[in-house]
């Protein structure tokens, strides 16, 4: 049943939960939450192959994140199953609702409607006392029935939980953008009426591209809800969806492990930057996105093919 | 009727505050089509060196009055510098792009410019009260308002004069009104659409740089004022229509208005307003109130 490439990805799976086990705690937090985004910034890719660029992917950052916070605490579970599944429920639930207005709009307007959403969440948060306002609340961390495993210090678990949601995740869009309903998105871009013209509904796509991406968005933030162990409105606000388009960008819309991989790259350039000039690293961040749009408009992931071709000339 | 007193004054306070802001962003969307996202950092850097010199110039001992004239000149002097570095040192390398690729590379410029602003400013609070007191308070039936707020709403009546007189009534505005409408055509025609450009961005920067120059007095200037006040300004532009001034100024007053009506009877729901309102607008006017319309390309 399995070819070479699943087989290969099963294996590479396996693997890195495994190396899970002796990596430092510093380090799989940090690729957790680079996944975390990741999950987020797949689907935003999904949105962007059809040529919209959501300013708004905090919104199901932010819900997934206090769907788990406020389940957590008030239905006093830990079971990541139970979480994760509330967490994508959110997702679900408003961007069906959102998205039937949503999925009317095209470019900048649809930039700067779904903006406008999140920042609505974050107004609504940023009041809501009992969910902690503007300091948020904290997240106990999570385990399978009970299970949660301490690796260096650390819960692994949640780790555990992102490479496994990254890789089911990665290969269902690899899946999908070679579906008709995938393909569709590239042909939307490049134009929507001859796409009509062809039979197929292009609203109904993009749609359905709005809610997967939202789905997988709410995923990361409670992904994110659960290994950080604190959440706060700050996750709707526009800056932080800023930052999925900035590493979608980054890495490209090329392939679905180009905005995982892009995701931690960035988590760890981040790092780095603010350790080094915790003053400067925003500009770090504007230069690189600038030099990106000028010398690489198709991401990184656009390096692997410049390479390629030169190896086989 | 202190309450529908207060509403009105905040409110129309709030308004014209909100269109000296995006009157420029909504100019260089007209124009250029590029939705500037550094605008808010215009914005900053005016209320920075307005408020860093402003507390130069009371040290120094100078005549208060003149200290108006002194926001006026540091929001031209900035806004010409900012406007010329951005445009001419780099926007105009990237005409042409797709509007979407346009509101990523401004997103860049924000970024360098909040931390130019850092290096520049440091990240201490900065006051410069010495304007808004200076003109005292007035009392209309028990309620005390600021006089620096109504000077603010004069200023922005007077600026919107121009814009308008300009844009209708002058050789230079109606150029400029035929690049808004196709900058292929005018082009064509003879217009120089580079000058047109530039001198057009120089303009949107120095409203940015007034206004903050103009608020600078009124508030405690801190890092992230201009990430704030950017995605309220997109939501009066987008309001009143993306490109259209006489938009932008219904659309503050719109934003303005409910706003003060939110705070005073319902204050936790303040910035949910905002945006509920440019929904219900999006949601029937999906390219807001006043823009122009476009055909559609096959």
């Amino acid at each position: 049943m399995l070819n070479k490439n699943s087989l290969i990805l099963l294996v590479l799976a396996v693997a890195l939960i495994l190396i899970g086990l002796v990596m430092p705690y510093w380090f799989s937090f940090l690729v957790t939450v680079a996944l975390g985004k990741g999950l987020v910034v797949l689907g935003l890719v999904i949105l962007m192959r059809a040529g919209l660029v959501s300013f708004g992917q905090g919104l199901y950052y932010c819900a997934g994140a206090y769907a788990v916070g406020a389940f957590s605490h008030f239905v006093e579970t830990d079971n990541v199953i139970l979480l994760l599944a509330v967490a994508m429920l959110a997702g679900l639930v408003i961007s069906s609702v959102v998205g039937l207005l949503l999925s009317r709009y095209r470019d900048i307007f649809f930039a700067m409607f779904s903006m406008a959403f999140s920042m609505i969440l974050y107004g609504v948060l940023v009041k809501s006392a009992e969910l902690g306002s503007s300091d948020g609340f904290n997240v106990t961390s999570p385990s399978l029935f009970g299970f949660a495993p301490e690796v260096n210090g650390g819960s692994i678990l949640s780790y555990w939980v992102a490479i496994i949601l990254a890789f089911v995740f990665g290969a269902i869009i690899w899946r999908y953008f070679k579906s008709p309903m995938g393909v569709a998105g590239e042909a939307i871009r490049e134009n929507e009426i001859r796409v009509e013209y062809l039979g197929v509904s292009v609203q109904k796509v993009i749609y359905i591209k709005y809610i997967m991406a939202a789905v997988l968005a709410s995923t990361g933030g409670a992904i994110t809800a659960m290994t950080v162990g604190h959440i706060d409105p700050e996750m709707a606000y526009w800056t932080t969806s800023g930052e999925f388009v900035f590493i979608a960008l980054m890495a490209g819309t090329g392939h679905v492990a180009a905005p995982l991989l892009g995701a931690v790259i960035f988590e760890l350039l981040r790092s780095f930057a603010f350790q080094v000039s915790p003053y400067t690293w925003q500009m770090i961040l504007g230069i690189t996105l600038l030099a990106i749009i000028i010398f690489l408009p198709k991401g990184l992931w656009s390096l692997k093919d410049k390479l390629m071709k030169g190896a086989k000339s | 009727m202190n309450l529908a007193l207060a509403v009105l004054v905040d409110g129309v306070v709030y308004s014209s505050w909100l269109f000296l802001i995006a009157a420029g962003l909504t100019l260089i969307y007209g124009v250029m089509k590029i939705l500037n996202m550094a605008h808010g950092s215009f914005y900053a850097i005016g209320a920075y060196s307005g408020a860093s010199l402003i507390g130069v110039y009371f040290a120094g001992g100078n005549p208060p009055w003149a200290s108006y004239l002194l926001l006026i000149g540091v929001a031209m002097v900035a806004g010409l510098i900012v406007g010329l570095l951005i445009e001419r040192g780099f926007l105009r390398f990237m005409y042409g792009r797709d509007e979407v690729v346009m509101i990523l590379v401004t997103y860049g410029i924000l970024l360098i410019l909040e931390d130019t602003i850092k290096l520049l400013w440091g990240v201490d609070p900065y006051f410069a009260y010495q304007p808004y007191t200076l003109l005292g308070r007035t009392k209309i039936s028990s309620l005390s308002f600021a006089n620096y707020d109504f000077m603010l709403i004069a200023v922005t009546a007077v600026v919107a004069f121009i814009l308008w007189w300009s844009l209708n009534r002058t050789k230079a505005g109606k150029i400029l009104q035929s690049v808004i409408h196709d900058r292929e055509i005018a082009g064509a025609l003879g217009v120089n659409v580079t000058k047109i450009f530039t001198i057009t961005f120089v303009i949107g920067a120095f409203l940015g740089a007034f206004a903050g120059a103009m608020t600078a007095p009124g508030i405690s200037v801190v890092p992230g004022i201009g990430i704030e006040v950017i995605i309220l300004a997109f939501a009066v532009v987008v309001i009143g229509g993306l490109g259209s001034v006489g938009g932008a100024f219904v659309g503050a007053l719109i934003v303005g208005l409910s706003r003060a009506l939110s705070v005073h009877l319902y204050p936790d729901g303040e910035l949910f307003v905002i945006y509920g309102v440019m929904g219900l607008v999006l949601a029937f006017r999906p390219q807001g109130l006043f823009a122009i319309a476009s055909a559609r390309k096959i």
